[in-house]
């Protein structure tokens, strides 16, 4: 029942003083809806990052070893790798899977439209690996192709069309594949995949551009990773081993660290509105001394009186905090719509969480500003506060 | 709350000062307020404080009121040595046996002439159901009803003295201290006021100690105590 009569006190307090008390209110508003709004902001970047990627992470990319390489580096000629290579990288990663994969780029005419575009060379048993189909089916023929699917989007590419590879010859499109998204092993989205042989065929090349590694078990990434390095590198680094997870790691982290780095930025306009709190609770203080030893006077404790004032912190910080928690929600809405063109990652938890993160942030900010002026009342001597004019 | 009585507390004395010496330390060096002060103070006294500015009068009412402790000496009251007493106690006993009426009424401006009366009595009891009494009191003192949803702002100076007098008598102490209690007030309000603290001392056997220059208004009191320098002279 005290804690009722501070409060209200307190309440009464705010309301007679309104104009800085919503000023004070204000800054709390802007602090909460501005640290908010970063947190949703960041959040739905690593989010659409990683929606974009296509990999969960789940391979192991070996490509031959680019850099000096000192006189007469090696027997590998070229940046390829042998039939002798696949085989040890292979028995390397077994019992995982290891495709082996050719690519390059070619003219493509499609009806009477002249373009550009990738072109991978895969065995068909391993495509299904690697790949899904929209459209059609895979491939079977050596004279078939699978389109990506932005790519069959651009070009106009449907089942059954037919691209030409001038002198390398044409292929008839019997599937379209289902959009990947971003990958760091292939990027079949913008380009077509061929049969292995075929590309070997067309392009007069017998060596591979790279070798995916299909880890069933994550965890055991690292083991392939380092049994294919232990494998190759012997004696001199041939290839190149990298693991999806590592560098997906790598990029969520980066984009976790710029997601906290704004959202920190929003913290600093919390902290001000914390300064414009704990300078009106001051006021407050200074303003009410006499009444402060008017009542430790007759008889109100030291807590009792710092608790009164804390209340008045709490009720700015509440009101602020709640309103700025609403209006988040549209300050989400506004930043993801103008830098991420799409709002479909402002309502699921790991967004609205920060709501729940500001909303704490700003009572926090607004109870520790009234600390110490709540401690200052706390603290009169009754004798000087009665005396106090 | 209740421990045992200091021996040097004991007898029918309910405000005790031996040899009460109170020194204020000050840059310029210390201002000694009160030098060896002995008095005692009966149940049911009506005693006026007297003597010039700067005499000590106002530190004796600070110490009665447990504002402050003595440097040294013994101060009882109602039985137990006040020096060493902890903050929270000294609030307790403030809180509960004495009941403090200022020379500028300090009325809590955010709170109505009820609410005032009522706020020593929820600190004491925590309860908010003290309507009743609070009205009681507050009709004792011949405020007008209408009066009791006001703002002190609202109210005159007289109105206020007897909204601060019920809120000093409301849980219902044994010792009242008032300084100056018509300072600020004209001289037929004054004595209204001045008649209703008789009342009490008469009729209800509070002891009461107040500090004044008027000596038409010491005229009230039983006993006067001047003060020179620190001494009583």
């Amino acid at each position: 029942m005290h804690s009722l009569m501070f409060f209200e006190l307190a309440r009464r307090n705010v309301r007679l003083h309104w104009l800085r008390s919503l000023l004070a209110i204000l800054g709390i508003i802007i602090g909460v809806v501005t640290i908010v709004s970063m947190g949703i902001l960041g959040n739905s970047l690593v989010l659409a990052i990683s929606d974009s990627l296509s990999t969960v992470g789940d391979s192991v990319i070996v490509t031959p070893h680019v850099g000096g390489m000192g006189f007469g580096g090696g027997s590998q000629s070229s940046n390829l790798l042998s039939d002798r290579d696949v085989e040890q990288i292979r028995r390397a990663a077994a019992p995982h899977v290891a495709i082996p994969v050719y690519s390059g780029s070619s003219r493509m005419k499609i009806g009477s439209e002249d373009t550009v575009g990738t072109i991978y060379g895969l065995k068909p048993d391993d495509i299904p690996v690697l790949l899904e189909v929209e459209q059609g089916s895979y491939l079977r023929g050596a004279s078939g192709a699978m389109v990506g699917a932005t790519f069959a989007e651009e070009n106009d590419i449907k089942v059954g069309s037919r691209i030409s590879l001038g002198e390398r010859g044409s292929v008839r499109v019997v599937g379209i594949l289902k959009e990947r998204g971003m990958g760091f092993d292939i990027n079949p989205d913008f380009g077509i995949v061929v049969d292995d042989q075929w590309f070997s065929q067309a392009f007069g090349q017998d060596e591979y551009n790279q070798v995916i590694v299909k880890v069933n078990d994550l965890n055991e990434i690292e083991e392939v990773k380092d049994s294919i390095d232990r494998t190759m590198n012997r004696k001199e680094t041939v290839v190149d081993v990298i693991d999806t997870r590592a560098i997906l790691e790598t990029i969520l982290t980066t984009f976790g660290q710029i997601s906290t780095f704004t959202t920190v930025i929003g913290g600093i306009s919390l902290i001000v509105a914390g300064v414009s709190i704990l300078n009106i609770m001051l006021m407050s203080v200074t303003e009410r001394i006499k009444e402060i030893g008017v009542i430790r006077s007759i008889g109100t404790q030291r807590k009792e009186v710092l608790r009164m004032f804390l209340y008045e912190a709490l009720i700015l910080g509440l009101i602020g905090s709640f309103i700025g928690g609403a209006l988040s929600i549209i300050g989400g809405y506004a930043v993801s719509m103008v830098m991420l063109q799409t709002t479909e990652y402002l309502f699921v938890p790991s967004s609205l969480v920060y709501i729940v993160y500001g909303v704490g942030f700003g009572l926090g900010t607004s109870l520790i500003s009234g600390l110490y002026p709540a401690w200052k009342a706390a603290n009169l001597n009754p004798i000087e506060a009665l005396r106090h004019e | 709350m209740e421990e045992a009585i200091n021996p040097e507390c004991n007898g029918d004395t309910i405000i005790r000062f031996r040899e009460v010496t109170k020194v204020y330390p000050l840059p310029g060096g210390d201002v000694v307020a009160l030098d060896k002060v002995s008095l005692d103070i009966r149940e049911g006294d009506f005693i006026a404080i007297m003597g010039p500015s700067g005499s000590g009068k106002s530190t004796l009412l600070n110490l009665m009121g447990c504002l402050d402790t003595p440097t040294a000496g013994t101060l009882c009251i109602r039985g137990r040595n006040i020096l060493g007493m902890s903050d929270e106690d000294l609030t307790v006993l403030r809180r509960d046996y004495l009941g403090f009426i200022f020379q500028q009424f300090n009325l809590l401006p955010l709170l109505t002439a009820l609410e005032n009366v009522q706020y020593p009595l929820i600190l004491k009891t925590g309860s908010r159901e003290c309507m009743e009494r609070c009205r009681e009191v507050l009709k004792a003192m011949d405020l007008d009803e209408s009066l009791f949803l006001h703002k002190p702002s609202e109210m005159s100076g007289g109105q206020q003295q007897r909204v601060a007098i019920a809120r000093a008598l409301v849980n219902d102490p044994e010792i009242l201290l008032a300084d100056e209690p018509t300072g600020n007030l004209d001289s037929k309000t004054g004595a209204a006021i001045m008649h209703l603290l008789d009342d009490l001392n008469r009729d209800r056997g509070k002891t009461i100690i107040m500090v004044t220059h008027d000596p038409s208004i010491a005229e009230y009191a039983h006993r006067v105590i001047r003060i020179v320098d620190g001494k009583i002279s």
